[in-house]
């Protein structure tokens, strides 16, 4: 294969695969240009199941198992063959070094075995791109509010391909992982969001006033777009203590309800603030903890009452997914980006300032 | 002609042929850097050979016994390669390849072959020899063993630094000359994830 002829890009509206596999979705998307064509996902969510959150080795089995199947299904549904693809692009990181490598490894070689460029992308990055696979174009400057159980990151995006900035991240647990921990001690299965969603029904948010991490003057000044949730986990647990150790009854729709509005208070504050700190009136939600609705309704209510045009994409494309990956990539495309090279790795603390790596 | 690929310890990648042997072999033997290496690995191996993703007609892909992350990357690429060029991907015993080659460099008798599993323990097979094919018979394994339980053996046990991929694609082209089985295309783990089941929440009040 010669690897010195010049490339020849199709720059317009690039066919391009996208691989993600940083956490327990094995995505493969497919898009041409801002177009989605197939957003195809595996998820090994129900292997971790019965140990209380991603296990990372039982995540890199099921990619190597999910990848081949995964990608054919892509192909079939969007009609393209590989032979037409402009290109390949893949998670480079951040995530699970063990599960990103499964995902490296495959694009390479896919892309060698075509004859095409390859693209190593930020995961992060990949999650505002989706939004450009939505109706209406992504508009930056944009501050991006990126939730899952690997992820809590505060973005200031101010162009998609070229420059993003980490305002801030949580110091400890993310939010999806504190869901989990508060959803085990109330007895509830993994995953825990959707289980903290049904068990606050009819619950209380105001019962308990669980503290918001994080959010005191004196934090302010160090970390005032990080988060913590590790505190908030454990004034649930003692509440929760308390309470059996009193003999008494545990109200779990009003703990349920009072510890999610605490997440979610703390998440769009700091959002918020960040849109009006920075003179950006523009918030995007991305990552599957975004499946919220307490989420979502307080957002969408707070976004409105401040004058911040909010930008939610399809849940489909906020969780973990190859189309944001493939999405990311031909936008790199369009914007005349040279292909990454053949070195690259897999990082899994890769900085958002790393949008592609060479 | 076959590509093949083996993460089962460093990083070997080779293009064979049948009649023409290893046509290029590359790779190095450090164990951490496999998905860093595999893309260049596959292209220069590909370069020397003067071949043509096209001309292949499959990717021998060593299957192990091998430390779990790294040996999921050759995998992975065998299967991604293979998929790209529409071609099989062919599975193999990592240990057979390292038999192969020491009875081809004049080796005989009873072998034990030995590669490092990491967690103070060997990964093993057993070989009597090669068959009228010039495969490598084994006769047991792979399996795991504690290095300080490590039985005595009656015949010559080499521990290989490396799995060398041209070994491994003729030992796939000749599996398949001959009309044998492949063995299973799945990866030769030999243990299960290392997970404990949650004990459920520990107590935070005092
Ligand atoms: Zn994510």
């Amino acid at each position: 294969m010669n690897r010195d002829a010049p490339l020849v890009l199709n720059r317009d509206a690039p066919l391009v695969l996208g691989i993600e596999t940083s956490c327990d979705e094995t995505g493969i998307g497919i898009v041409r240009g801002d177009r989605l064509l197939s957003n195809t996902i595996a998820s090994s969510m129900e292997q971790h199941a019965r140990y209380g959150g991603v296990v990372p080795e039982v995540a890199a089995r099921a990619h190597l198992e999910a990848l081949g199947p995964s990608i054919r299904a892509a192909l079939a549904e969007s009609g393209v063959a590989l032979a037409d693809l402009d290109a390949v692009a893949v998670t480079s990181g951040p995530g699970l070094a063990g599960a990103l490598m499964v995902g490296v490894g495959a694009a390479k070689a896919l892309a060698l075995s075509l004859g095409k460029p390859l693209y190593a992308v930020n995961h992060l990055v990949g999650h505002v791109g989706a939004d450009v696979l939505t109706e209406q174009p992504l508009e930056t400057p944009t501050i991006a509010l990126l939730v899952s159980g690997g992820h809590t990151s505060l973005l200031l995006v101010r162009d998609l391909v070229d420059d993003v900035e980490l305002l801030g991240e949580t110091i400890d647990d993310a939010a999806g992982e504190a869901f989990d921990k508060v959803a085990r001690l109330l007895g509830l299965p993994y995953p825990g969001g959707p289980e903290i969603d049904r068990a606050a029904i009819g619950g209380d948010p105001t019962a308990i006033r669980f503290p918001r991490g994080l959010t005191l003057p004196k934090d302010l000044e160090r970390h005032r777009y990080d988060f913590s949730f590790s505190g908030l986990k454990t004034a649930v647990a003692r509440w929760v203590e308390q309470r059996e150790d009193a003999g008494e009854p545990v109200p779990v729709a009003d703990v349920a309800a009072s510890f999610r509005e605490a997440v979610v208070d703390v998440l769009v504050t700091k959002a918020l603030a960040a849109c009006r700190d920075l003179g950006v009136p523009r918030l995007l939600l991305g990552g599957g903890v975004i499946a919220n609705r307490r989420l979502r309704e307080v957002a969408v209510e707070r976004a409105a009452a401040t004058g911040v045009d909010l930008r939610i994409p399809p849940l489909s494309l906020c969780t973990d997914n190859g189309a944001m990956i493939a999405a990311l990539g031909a936008q790199l495309i369009m914007a005349g980006r040279q292909p990454s090279g053949l070195a690259f790795g897999a990082d899994s603390t890769l900085p958002v300032t790393e949008i592609q790596v060479p | 002609m076959l590509l093949a690929i083996d993460t089962s310890l460093g990083t070997s990648v080779a293009v064979v042929d049948f009649d023409g042997g290893v046509l290029a072999e590359v790779g190095t033997a450090d164990t951490m850097r496999h998905a860093e290496v595999v893309g260049t690995a596959i292209a220069e191996a590909l370069e020397t050979a003067g071949v043509a993703p096209g001309d292949l007609s499959g990717v021998a892909a060593g299957m192990g016994p091998g430390p779990f992350t790294g040996l999921r990357v050759g995998i992975a690429a065998a299967h991604a390669f293979a998929l790209g060029i529409g071609r099989p991907v062919v599975p193999v015993v990592s240990h057979d390849a390292v038999a192969s080659a020491w009875y081809r460099d004049g080796g005989s008798g009873a072998l034990r072959v030995l590669t490092d599993a990491r967690r103070r323990e060997f990964a093993w097979s057993v070989y009597e020899g090669v068959d009228d094919a010039g495969l490598p018979i084994r006769v047991e394994g792979p399996g795991l063993v504690l290095r300080t339980e490590l039985p005595d053996f009656a015949g010559t046990s080499f521990e290989a630094a490396e799995v060398p991929a041209g070994a491994l694609g003729l030992v796939a082209e000749r599996a398949y000359a001959a009309g044998r089985d492949f063995p299973a295309d799945e990866p030769l783990y030999l243990r299960s994830p290392d997970v404990t089941m949650s004990a459920g929440p520990k107590r935070v009040s005092s």
